[in-house]
This record gives C-alpha cells, structure tokens and sequence, in this order.
C-alpha cells in the first residue's frame, strides 16, 4: 500500500507544471487582475480552516481554526469581488 | 459522504484550473473568475458536509466577519489603491494558513504531518507580516524606501539559523509547545526582515512574489491537514505568483536574488554625467505642439496613479484623436507598483485595452511617433539604461521615447526617480519638461483643445 503522503506530494508535483502552463501566456493587461483571482483562491485555507472550528472543543485548536475561517473568508469574498471590479472595466475598442 | 466531498474537491480543482485558463484573456477573463469562484463554493459546501463538524456557530461568524470585512474593502476601494489592498488581502490569506498549520497540531502526528506543520506556519508567517509592511509601503503608511542597517545580513542569518532550529526541535519534541512559538514569532519578524530591504520601486516583484507564497503556505496547510483541494489551488497560486515573479525580474533585467537583497537605489552614488539643458515648456506651446501631430504615444507611470489623472488623460487622448492623430499607450511591465497596475487605471477611465501596447510592440514604433507624452514615469524611460554602462539600470529594457521627434515630460520637479538615478532623458535635445501635477498639466492641454 502505497502511503497517501506520496500521492499528495504527486498530486503537488503535477499541479506546479499545470500551473506553469495555465500562467505562462497571460497578457501584461491581465497581470493584476490574475494576481487578485490567484490570491481570491489562496483563500482556499478556508476549506481547511472548517473542520478545525466545528470541532466543538472549546480548545485552542477551534479557536484558531474559527479565526482562520475569518481571516481566509476575507481573502475569498474580497479577492473575487476586487478581481469582478476590475474586470468587469476591461472593455474592447468598439468599432 | 465522504466520497461525496473528496469528488466535489475533484469538481471544484478542476473548475480552479479551467477558470484560471480563460482568466488569460481578456474576454474571457470575468467568465473565468465566476468559474472560479464557484469552484470555491463547491469546496466550501463540501468542506461543511464533514461529518467530524458537530458545531456550526463559530464556522458561521468567521464567515460573517469576513464576508463583511472583504466584501466592504473590496466594493470601497479605489482603483489607484489596489496594490495595497491585493497586498492586505494576501496577508489575511497567509495569516489563515498559519493558524490552520498551527491548530492541525495533534498528540502523536507523524513526522511527516510536523514538517508540514512547521512549512505552514513558516510561509504563512512570513507571507503575513511581509504583505503587512508591502501593505505599509504601497500605502505610505511607512516610508517606502529601502531600510538598511549595518549587520542586516548577520541577523537574518541568525533569523533563519533560530528558524531552522527550532523547526528541528520541534519535530523532534512537538510536545514542547515552546518550540513551535519559537518558529511562529521568528516567522513573523522573519517576513518584515524581508520586505524592509526592498525599496518601492521593486514592489511589482515583492508583490507577486508574497502572492506566490500565500499560495505555497495554503498549500502546506493541506498537508498539515491532509486535504488535496488545499494542495491542488495552493500551488496553482504559487506557481502563478512565480511566473508573475519572473515576469517582473526580467523587466528589470535583474535577478530575485538582487532584488530580494541588495536594498536598490539606496547609497548607490550615480556617476552619470549629463550633459545639456532642462528646457521647460508652458501647457500653451505644449498644445500647439500636439495640434500639429499625427501620432502620439502616451507612457503613464506611478506618477498617473498618485495623481489620479487616468481620467483626464482619456479625455485628452479622445481629443487628440477627434483631432485626427492616432493615439496608443505604452505600458512597461513594471511600470506603477504592482503588475498589470497602469492597465487597471486605464481601464478603469475607460480606454480600451486594444489601444494599449506592451513595450516590445511600441518600440519598433517609436521612431514615427510625433509626441511621446511621458506622464509620471521615470527609471522605466531612462535611456541610461541603454547608453550608460555605469548606470544602476544599465540592460534594463525601457521605452524609447527619446526616439520621437518631440518627447513631453510631466512631472512635478526635478527630484530624480524612485530609484534616486539621473534621468539624461530629461536634458535631450527633443525633450520638454511640462512642470505641475500631472492631472493639472493634462487637464490644461485639454481646456485648450476644447
């Protein structure tokens, strides 16, 4: 039986190479706007952050899990909502 | 239910990727952030169905705290902030993944979970009080310049060698909790060590560098934890953030390694020797200038941000070409404070982004351009960086406008760029100095040609 740290560690390798080619040909117009989406879903600890504050514990393991729901909730709802913002004022020369 | 979530992880990864593909172009791009953003829903929601969650309410105010907090910075910021506000963002998102190594914490995990746990909290603390002083310079909350002291080297290295100790400590016996404070507070005084070196000029660097690292530490917070949806969005942030990082050092022609430690521009003396005469022009003269000519490429820089002059400078452009002349936009990679960030306050005044062009493809024609107007950019048109070895920026690629026939320079006096080096632009034959804030000077022209 394989141990699951190796696939976590394959599924990791395969995803910096995808993300290199996902990256590599966006146009200098989109840099900020890709920064922000990319750090939008940074926030992806939120989904981390969970389980660690509904354990019901009352310990210092749920509080920390609670403030991190916090804080990584403000990186998601305030990164794709910045990221729409300024997207939705990229407009093509109307001819 | 619990094939349930993992396949909903396996949904929402792969809306991640395919939102982030037509994120890279600028039709698709809003598309593409939807896609996004639902992807994260997905996670979400599955992530609630955990059958190990027996308590909702602190999950529900930390979403309510922050759906608040983000959702009010994001509507009430204004566009010329957004460096800083992408740079606050990050923080938060770095600070998370902390807390999250922090609490997956457990009696007798596996050396494996220890390591990551201490990756975690390390990226994530660095990520967080780096994104804080990032924050602090970009708003000029604290002085952007670079802060250097002698001896910088030697404590950073005692910095990293305490880290790496007390990493190797800790792994050794995580029962002592006093380990992991150790790694948790030099962390974050690690993270402000590393951005204080840095001066403001290089921030498109440091940004996109922080924004590489909250991805890293969301992603070592899913080994911490065991969960393949944090690894799979974290490291396509960081390998985005490394890409955008690269971008950046190759437009300033210089490695991360000189940008990350060599504080810029500060005690740098410039040897440059200038020769020719500062020869100043008044918006009148400026502007029968402009009447006359048919091509005119227009270079923003920071200058246009902190001046907020996007606005105004639309409304010239649109005179100049009811006026017959064609108009287009440089814009260099690095020019304003963090990647893309002229191409947003464009944007937002309105200015398709077909008419702005990337420095190689304005170059070729700058020598059939009438009048560049240069409005608040400096080091990222200085031809010592074509002409003067000695130069600090010398290799450095730059917009040639002082090939145009005329080159109109606005900016406020004479003190020398962010990088503190001689401009000999400024002293060329072709060139004219148009003193005064930027959105003053432009609003001028355009009184004139209506």
């Amino acid at each position: 039986m394989i141990p699951a740290e190796v696939f976590l560690t394959f599924i990791l390798m395969l995803t910096i190479f995808l993300g290199f080619e996902l990256i590599n040909k966006v146009p200098a117009t989109l840099h900020t706007p890709l920064m922000s989406g990319a750090n939008a879903i940074s926030g992806i600890t939120v989904v981390g952050a969970i389980s660690l504050a509904g354990t019901g514990e009352q310990d210092i393991s749920n509080w920390l899990g609670a403030a991190a729901v916090g804080l990584a909730t403000i990186n998601v709802v305030g990164g794709y909502m910045v990221t729409d913002r300024m997207l939705a004022m990229f407009k093509k020369k109307e001819s | 239910m619990d094939n349930v979530i993992q396949f909903s992880y396996v949904i929402a990864a792969a809306l991640f990727i395919f939102g982030l593909k037509q994120l890279g172009s600028p039709a698709t791009a809003r598309r593409g952030n939807m896609i996004s953003a639902v992807a994260m829903l997905i996670a979400i929601v599955a992530a609630l169905l955990d059958q190990g969650i027996v308590e909702y309410q602190w999950i529900a105010i930390g979403f309510l705290v922050g759906a608040i907090i983000g959702g009010l910075a994001a509507r009430l910021v204004q566009m010329t902030s957004m460096p800083e506000m992408v740079a606050l963002f990050n923080g938060f998102g770095g600070m998370a993944s902390l807390l999250v190594g922090w609490a997956a914490l457990a009696p007798g995990s596996a050396t494996f979970t220890l390591v990551t746990i201490i990756l975690s909290i390390l990226i994530g603390g660095v990520t967080f009080t780096g994104s804080m002083i990032a924050y602090g310079k970009l708003s000029e909350r604290i002085g952007s310049g670079a802060v250097l002291f002698s001896g910088q080297q030697v404590v950073n290295s005692l910095i990293v060698l305490g880290i790496l100790g007390g990493a190797v400590m800790f792994c050794l016996q995580p029962e002592n909790i006093n380990w992991l404070y150790l790694v948790v507070a030099l962390s974050l005084v690690f993270g402000v060590m590393a951005v204080i070196p840095i001066g403001g000029a290089d921030m498109p660097v440091v940004i996109s560098l922080l924004n590489s690292y909250s991805g890293l530490a969301a992603c070592a917070a899913g080994f911490a934890v065991n969960n393949n949806i944090l690894i799979v969005a974290g490291a396509l942030v960081g390998a985005s953030g490394i890409i955008l990082t690269q971008i950046m050092c190759k437009a300033m022609n210089r490695s991360l390694a000189n940008v990350l430690f060599s504080g810029f521009g500060s005690g740098k003396t410039d040897t440059t020797a200038v020769e020719g005469e500062i020869k100043p022009i008044t918006a009148d003269d400026a502007y029968y200038i402009l009447e006359a000519a048919s091509n005119v490429a227009i270079i923003p820089g920071y200058g246009m941000a902190v001046a907020q002059a996007q606005h105004v400078v639309k409304e010239l452009a649109e005179l100049l070409e009811k006026n017959g002349a064609e108009v287009n936009f440089g814009i260099h990679p690095v020019a304003g404070r963090m990647p893309g960030h002229m191409n947003v306050l464009l944007a937002e005044a309105d200015v398709p982004y077909d008419q702005l062009l990337e420095m190689d493809d304005i170059n070729p024609r700058m020598e059939n351009v009438d009048v560049a107007i240069v409005i608040g950019a400096n080091d990222v048109v200085n031809p010592a960086a074509r002409e003067n070895e000695g130069s600090p920026i010398y290799g450095m690629p730059v917009i040639n406008v002082d090939k145009a026939r005329t080159v109109f320079v606005l900016k406020r006096s004479m003190a020398s760029g962010f990088a503190g080096i001689e401009n000999p632009l400024f002293y060329k034959d072709n060139t004219r100095m148009l003193f005064g804030d930027a959105k003053e000077s432009i609003s001028s022209l355009v009184r004139e040609f209506s």
